[in-house]
């Protein structure tokens, strides 16, 4: 079954949990700043949201690298870069919509998300379950689960 | 070794930055954070010396755990000698700041000096600079930190810095950081501003990578978020209702100072309740409680996000209170509302804000509130004195009026930023001011919870709930059951939580993992993290070896036994109410057990073989 981050801001804290296990999964440090996934405060509301690459089906990022760095991971479905190939010439984080494609000069090449190859280490910190990992094919189940209790008889 | 093993030494007055190693000697003896930064201050200044002249240094300092996936993982505190106490001051803090000091490469900040013109310290990874902060002096810590964000077109920036209060000498100004957390007890806020430094702004992109056991860190964090969330405190009732959770409670045990500590007990708490800010209000059927939100890395999240009636009187005409920002925690919305008798919860959190976007304790600003009200009361003070303000216990009015003129330092304001001590010796009354060591009380009376009075009594910052909380055990049963009106076991009880407790202010975590992680829990997360072999019982023992440099540096600064009391009322007045009702504080029944408990003399001089056993 394909899977795919679901993100819930109305449950998340900003407490940055995602972001350094994300970080620490990928770079060996924590260190939010290197994230794939990012949570954003939005003071004046009072709102948090957690936010990273929702791996498009027709990707913009894998289209647009010129030197084919960016691939289709088989068993997940992510969009994934191969580091070895990427030139750091950063057209895919000019093609993304989404601004979830980002280049890290320490290294020259770019960084987005590839779910962990399957066990996305986000979803796993999140205290809150405002990250969780599902079937690519309903995530809206919880949402769909929470409309149809309002219509539910009363007892 | 997740300490960066790194010390920022910034000499404001010589405008220089220098990167020095830290000391691994004394990490190891004090962990870093609280500990480790008041042997630096120890070892660097005369503790005689005027805590608002150029010769007192202040320390921004992370712990070891600072910065690291640990739940409650981004404190900080700030460390110096304190202009409201004259005794050591450290106060911690949560939001993200401390977190970015650590990510950018560093333990701590010395700061030390006093600058000729204002100035703000900019910190990216290994470059340090003093920039020149004349456009952001007279600006609130809200002007402040929009003006820093705008001007580097970074929003990613951490900042921390002091509002007008501050720099117009009040001496309970906090430095604020993240908008509306603060280091916020003791007068911090006034010490950086006494040096011209207006701001810390900091951008760290490093990160924190140099865990001992790295396999070991995350077995032993995750158990520690497992516990935090399988416990009620930490698990449901902090999240919900926030510390406000306590204000019904205490209220209930006849333990909430009210009027200036005349009683114990609230008729109005339950509209200023965390109950009450869930309900909806009439004019736009919101709740005062946006959200609840998290500090750095915190799986608790007790933070409350707060909006304020549209329709209030506080608010009209002003765009800036309109949005969401820090709500009331339990002690603020006690000393704003209960010990001045106002129960207008959108008074209170219009007078919250107010403290947040110019930087004011509001523990020590609404009690300093409540003596004048009692002063105005007696008639010690009138009209004359408050420039027209009616000064009336309950008086909402009186409250909001008095915290802008704080934040501003005009009129009454300039007597109000004395302090509860200050004032009340200005006006004739000394034994109005309900504060130890100067510093004024938080919510808990101490004569319906009995460890409490000696916690106070004995606490080197002066009057304070976060050195020794020992509500823990006497109200809430954590970690055992103890009976509040009594004083038997307490000296013992006391100088237990006191020694916890500034283990934990050396680690990087925050005390509210406390309702559920005892030593026991935390040891193995700083163990896997730090070199040093930590245990439950050398981290006990450090926080022991802490507790006793701090008397030393009071003791040093010219403070004696005759500190280590509480206000008479507290002594002579009994409870009028509720469980304790015809009680006093015992303080004289527990404090020469606790002396002798610590290894002090009669005197509470810490002896040469206390010192000796502890190494300090």
């Amino acid at each position: 079954m394909l899977k795919a981050l679901q993100l819930e801001p109305e449950k998340c804290t900003g407490c940055l949990q995602c972001e350094m296990a994300c970080s620490y999964e990928n770079e060996g440090l924590f260190n939010p700043s290197k994230s794939r996934i990012k949570v954003f405060t939005f003071h004046d509301e009072g709102r948090f949201a957690p936010y990273t690459c929702s791996q498009c089906a027709e990707a913009w990022c894998l289209h647009a690298c010129p030197v084919e760095a960016i691939v289709v991971n088989p068993k997940t479905g992510s969009k994934d870069v191969i580091e070895a190939i990427c030139v750091g010439c950063k057209v895919c984080t000019i093609a993304c919509p989404f601004g979830t494609v980002n280049y890290n000069a320490d290294t020259g090449k770019v960084i987005k998300c590839d779910l962990c190859g399957g066990e996305p280490a986000c979803a796993d910190a999140c205290p809150t379950a405002a990250i969780t990992y599902v079937d690519a094919g309903h995530t809206g189940l919880e949402r769909m689960r929470a409309h149809a209790a309002q219509g539910l008889p009363k007892n | 070794m997740a300490w960066q093993r790194k010390v920022l030494r910034v000499d404001l007055s010589a405008g220089t930055c220098k990167a020095e190693p830290l000391n691994m000697e004394w990490a190891m003896k004090y962990l870093g954070q609280r500990g480790l930064a008041t042997k630096y201050l120890c070892e660097e200044i005369d503790p005689a010396v005027d805590a608002l002249s150029p010769a007192n240094k202040l320390i921004m300092a992370t712990g070891p755990l600072t910065g690291t996936m640990a739940s409650t993982g981004g404190r900080y505190s700030v460390i110096t000698k304190s202009p409201l106490t004259g005794a050591i001051a450290c106060s911690n803090s949560g939001g993200f700041i401390g977190a970015e000091i650590k990510q950018a490469g560093w333990d701590m900040i010395i700061f030390e000096g006093r600058a000729a013109e204002p100035v703000y310290l900019y910190l990216e990874n290994d470059q340090a600079e003093l920039c020149a902060a004349g456009d952001l002096w007279g600006k609130s810590v809200w002007a402040t930190d929009e003006l820093l964000h705008a001007k580097y077109q970074d929003p990613a920036l951490r900042i921390a810095c002091v509002g007008r209060s501050a720099e117009q000498g009040c001496l309970y100004a906090a430095v604020v950081n993240d908008l509306h957390r603060a280091a916020g007890r003791s007068g911090v806020g006034t010490v950086m501003a006494s040096k011209h430094l207006k701001a810390v702004v900091v951008r760290g992109t490093r990160g924190v990578g140099n865990v001992r056991d790295p396999k070991a860190f995350l077995k032993a964090t995750t158990l520690g978020k497992k516990t935090l969330a399988d416990n009620a405190v930490t698990g449901q009732g902090l999240p919900a209702m926030g510390t406000q959770v306590l204000m019904n409670v205490i209220n209930e045990v006849g333990a909430m100072p009210t009027r200036n500590m005349r009683e114990v007990q609230f008729e109005g708490a339950h509209k200023i309740s965390a109950e009450a800010m869930h309900e909806p209000r009439e004019s736009d059927g919101k709740p005062n409680l946006v959200t609840n939100a998290a500090c750095f890395g915190c799986t608790i999240a007790c933070g409350r996000i707060s909006t304020i009636d549209p329709q209030h009187y506080t608010i009209q005409n002003k765009p800036e209170f309109m949005g969401a920002s820090g709500g009331l925690e339990y002690e603020a919305a006690w000393a704003l509302g209960s010990d001045t008798g106002v129960d207008d919860l959108d008074a209170l959190t219009y007078a919250n804000f107010v403290c947040n976007e110019d930087g004011m304790d509001p523990i020590s600003f609404g009690a300093t509130v409540a003596a004048a009200m009692e002063l105005f009361d007696i008639g010690a003070i009138t009209t004359a004195d408050t420039g027209g303000i009616e000064m009336r216990f309950g008086s909402a009015e009186a409250l909001t009026k008095a915290v802008e003129l704080v934040a501003t330092g005009e009129g009454f304001g300039r007597d109000l930023a004395l302090g509860s001590k200050r004032l009340c010796e200005k006006y004739g009354h000394p034994d109005l001011s309900m504060t130890v060591k100067g510093q004024e009380f938080p919510a808990y009376d101490p004569r319906a919870i009995q460890g409490m009075g000696l916690a106070y009594a004995t606490s080197n910052r002066g009057a304070c709930h976060l050195r020794g909380y020992t509500v823990s055990s006497e109200i809430m049963g954590v970690p055992v059951k103890t009976d509040p009106l009594s004083t038997e076991g307490k000296p013992d009880l006391v100088k237990a939580f006191q020694d916890a407790t500034a283990a934990v202010d050396s680690s990087g975590l925050c005390v509210f993992t406390t309702f559920a992680w005892t030593l026991e829990d935390i040891a193995p997360q700083v163990d896997a993290a730090c070199e040093g072999g930590w245990t439950a019982q050398t981290m006990l023992e450090a926080g022991e070896r802490i507790w006793n440099l701090e008397r030393k540096f009071n003791l040093d600064a010219g403070l004696t036994m005759a500190d280590d009391t509480l206000p008479k009322r507290l002594l002579k007045d009994a409870a009028k109410t509720g469980p304790a009702k015809g009680m006093v504080n015992r303080l004289d029944e527990m404090l020469p057990q606790y002396y002798a408990a610590r290894g002090w003399t009669a005197d509470g001089v810490p002896t040469a073989e206390t010192l000796s056993r502890l190494g300090v």
